[in-house]
């Protein structure tokens, strides 16, 4: 009797304590952005154009080069920074140059940010310089567009579909 | 200050085991089980999830439907499988943070021990990998959410040529071959991580790799019900034009999730690594200074193995003889895994204090503590004894019998007293009675020496005490360093018990030899005697 009596305080004990790791396991709610807020997030991998112009290579350079390595244009691999701006209804909500990836330099460009932004109708224009041009911008796009709460609005740029996709 | 803090986990811990010691008893103790209890998990997680994976849809849109289909549908097979798999790998991170922080409690991850700590710490990261990717697969709302989190911390580092979260952020952009990556790596993770587990327990002498029956099938049923009462359920399709901005979260999981929002990736990821830094280079903050490793003389060496066999560290090993003594094998010490607890002296059978060799030698001997010392300083100490009631006390010196003031012999372990040593004292008369004072039963310093200590007084295993050895003149107490009440008052009850046999009238001589028991063997085993 004492020994069955035992076993069911070893067993409420174990019980006690899965349950309290069961109740943990989905609870509490986390909220990871205020309620009636959006998300507006700014990503894209786009590469610039090259820093330079590939150049034909004279008799003499060419004829410097270890006869297995000869060859008849220098093309630089480094790309330009790219250069973009997100304004959300007139105001700056990201500046940035973003620099080639990679150890050479030669990479795309790449950027992922999120704003988290209340809830409503707002202007939003993405602007964008890729290539050695230091006024004015390759790629622009502006559009009023309401958000809804919780929504997810991407502000991409794919070269392919001729510039910024805001979906 | 780390032992301080050590201290102060260390009576947290004796405040939750000691209650469950009486509870469960020290061979059932859950606390005392926790990396048998975390393997237990690990399977009952391998099995539900090789049953669940046939269910299981690879497909990006089938994913969903499945899990749900298997949750709904097939609730009580399926939906108890899942939740079996869920709450038992949740319950894997209970046992890995309690067992690592017990270990620090009772500081057994420095000295010899550091290969098994700093061999845990990829546990930990390959654990949390383990259960993180298996949330991806059931493609909800929090699939949705650990995938974006996790990604965004990812493409933190500067490796990733495309920043992985943009697959999270707008449909179209993820195919079914996303999830057959997904499902690879929940299974090649856990593979990875037995793989470490048992690299784990590699220096470990007789590893508890399952717990006993009857907590395994206790933790089972608690798991089972648990499961039917609190079923695993999803938290809604993926919608990745909508952001996963409320989820229950799984906290044991994930509870490092919500401080991106708060500290960004940088900084979760500084501490991901300064939290691996610290934990991998504990047992050098400070080192444990040791002893000089134990030392076998050949001369006394008879090759028995009863050393290696009793050695809880695997740091003795029987070797082809180096001398010319006819016996096959001999001991052979690793002195980078001995810690000087002397278990094996107390196992070899060369270690007897009636030898009358000039100087009292034995097969493997402490240099710091010899068996001659031990004998030299038992005689010392028993000449101190006085009263009605001479209870001299052998007493392991990370148990509670070490802070006792008068009468007391330390030892690193209460095995490294060679059974002859309690019928040495005895015989002798150097005392009336006989306590061995060693750590909690659960909870033993060096892990075995309460287990070979019981054994060797029941004549279970080798060095037996001798049956002349009155039983009712010796006592063992196992009681923690932080038990020292509890000690003092059975130490008090046994020595007016062995008053009361000392007053009693001596019963007329048997008709045996001078070797056997001077008290009267009809004598009532008291309670806590050993057998």
């Amino acid at each position: 009797m004492i020994a069955s009596v035992r076993l069911v305080g070893q067993f409420a004990v174990i019980l006690l304590l899965f349950s309290a790791v069961a109740a943990f396991a989905n609870r509490p709610v986390y909220r990871q952005v205020p309620e009636g807020s959006a998300i507006i997030v700014l990503t894209f991998v786009h590469g610039a154009d090259r820093k330079a112009e590939c150049r034909r290579l004279s008799a003499e350079e060419i004829a410097k080069l270890p006869p297995n390595m000869r060859k008849l244009q220098d093309c630089p691999r480094g790309r330009r920074p790219i250069y973009v701006e997100l304004d959300l209804s007139g105001r700056e909500l990201f500046r940035a140059t973003l620099p080639p990836t990679g150890i050479a330099g030669d990479g795309h460009s790449r950027v992922y940010r999120r704003f988290v932004v209340p809830a409503g109708q707002y202007e939003i224009a993405a602007r964008m310089r890729d290539t050695p041009r230091t006024e004015g911008f390759d790629h622009q796009r502006k559009e009023t567009v309401t958000l809804v709460s919780d929504q997810m609005f991407v502000v991409d740029f794919r070269a392919e579909s001729g510039g910024f996709v805001f979906r | 200050m780390i032992g301080a803090i050590r201290k102060v986990f260390r009576y947290g811990f004796e405040w939750i085991e000691r209650p469950l010691d009486r509870l469960f008893g020290p061979a059932l103790n859950p606390v005392a089980q926790l990396g048998a209890l975390g393997f237990f998990f690990f399977w009952i997680v391998a099995v539900s999830g090789i049953y669940l994976f046939i269910f299981f849809d690879t497909g990006i849109e089938r994913a969903y439907e499945s899990v749900e289909n298997l949750t709904q549908y097939h609730w009580y097979h399926a939906g108890v499988m899942r939740s079996l798999h869920r709450y038992a790998s949740d319950l894997m991170v209970v046992m890995l943070v309690t067992h690592m922080l017990r270990e620090f409690a009772y500081d057994h991850y420095r000295g010899t021990r550091w290969y098994s700590w700093f061999t845990g710490v990829p546990i930990i990261w390959l654990l949390y990998t383990s259960g993180i990717t298996g949330y991806w697969l059931v493609w909800d709302k929090l699939a949705q959410y650990v995938a974006l989190v996790s990604s965004e911390l990812l493409d933190w580092l500067p490796i990733f040529g495309e920043p992985i979260a943009r697959n999270f952020v707008a449909t179209g952009t993820l195919t079914s071959r996303f999830f057959t990556l997904m499902v690879f790596m929940h299974v090649a993770v856990p593979l990875f991580l037995l793989f470490a587990m048992w690299i784990h327990i590699l220096r470990i002498s007789r590893p508890k790799m399952n717990p006993p029956r009857t907590l395994a099938i206790l933790t089972l049923v608690a798991l089972v019900a648990v499961a039917l009462w609190n079923p695993a359920v999803s938290q809604g399709h993926v919608d990745l034009s909508r952001a996963p901005v409320a989820v229950g979260l799984d906290w044991f999981y994930l509870p490092l999730y919500p401080l991106t929002d708060l500290w960004g990736n940088g900084a979760v990821w500084a501490f991901l690594g300064a939290f691996s830094l610290m934990i991998g280079l504990m047992p050098w903050l400070p080192p444990l200074r040791r002893a000089r490793p134990a030392a076998v003389d050949l001369a006394h060496c008879n090759g028995c193995a009863r050393c290696a066999e009793d050695c809880p560290y695997e740091a003795i090993r029987m070797v082809r003889r180096t001398d010319e003594l006819p016996f096959p094998t001999e001991a052979q010490v690793n002195p980078s895994l001995c810690v000087s607890c002397g278990i094996c002296v107390g196992s070899c059978p060369s270690s007897t204090p009636f030898r009358r060799s000039a100087e009292l030698k034995t097969g493997i001997d402490l240099p710091d503590y010899s068996l001659r010392s031990l004998r030299e300083r038992t005689i010392e100490t028993a000449a101190t004894l006085a009263g009605p009631a001479r209870i001299l006390v052998l007493a392991c010196e990370h148990g509670g019998g070490a802070g006792h003031l008068t009468g007391v012999v330390p030892l690193p372990c209460v095995a490294m007293a060679p059974p002859s040593l309690i019928d040495y004292v005895l015989s002798r008369k150097l005392a009336d009675g006989v306590v061995v004072a060693g750590c909690a039963e659960s909870a033993c310093f060096h892990r075995l020496g309460v287990a070979w200590t019981e054994q060797r007084f029941a004549g279970a295993r080798d060095p037996y005490l001798r049956a002349r050895v009155p039983r009712d003149r010796l006592k063992t107490i196992w009681a923690s360093a932080l038990e020292t009440g509890r000690f003092e008052r059975e130490l008090a009850g046994f020595a007016k018990q062995v008053a009361a046999i000392s007053a009693a009238p001596a019963p007329a001589p048997p008709p045996q030899p001078a070797t056997s028991a001077r008290w009267p063997a009809s004598a009532r085993m008291p309670e806590g005697s050993v057998p």
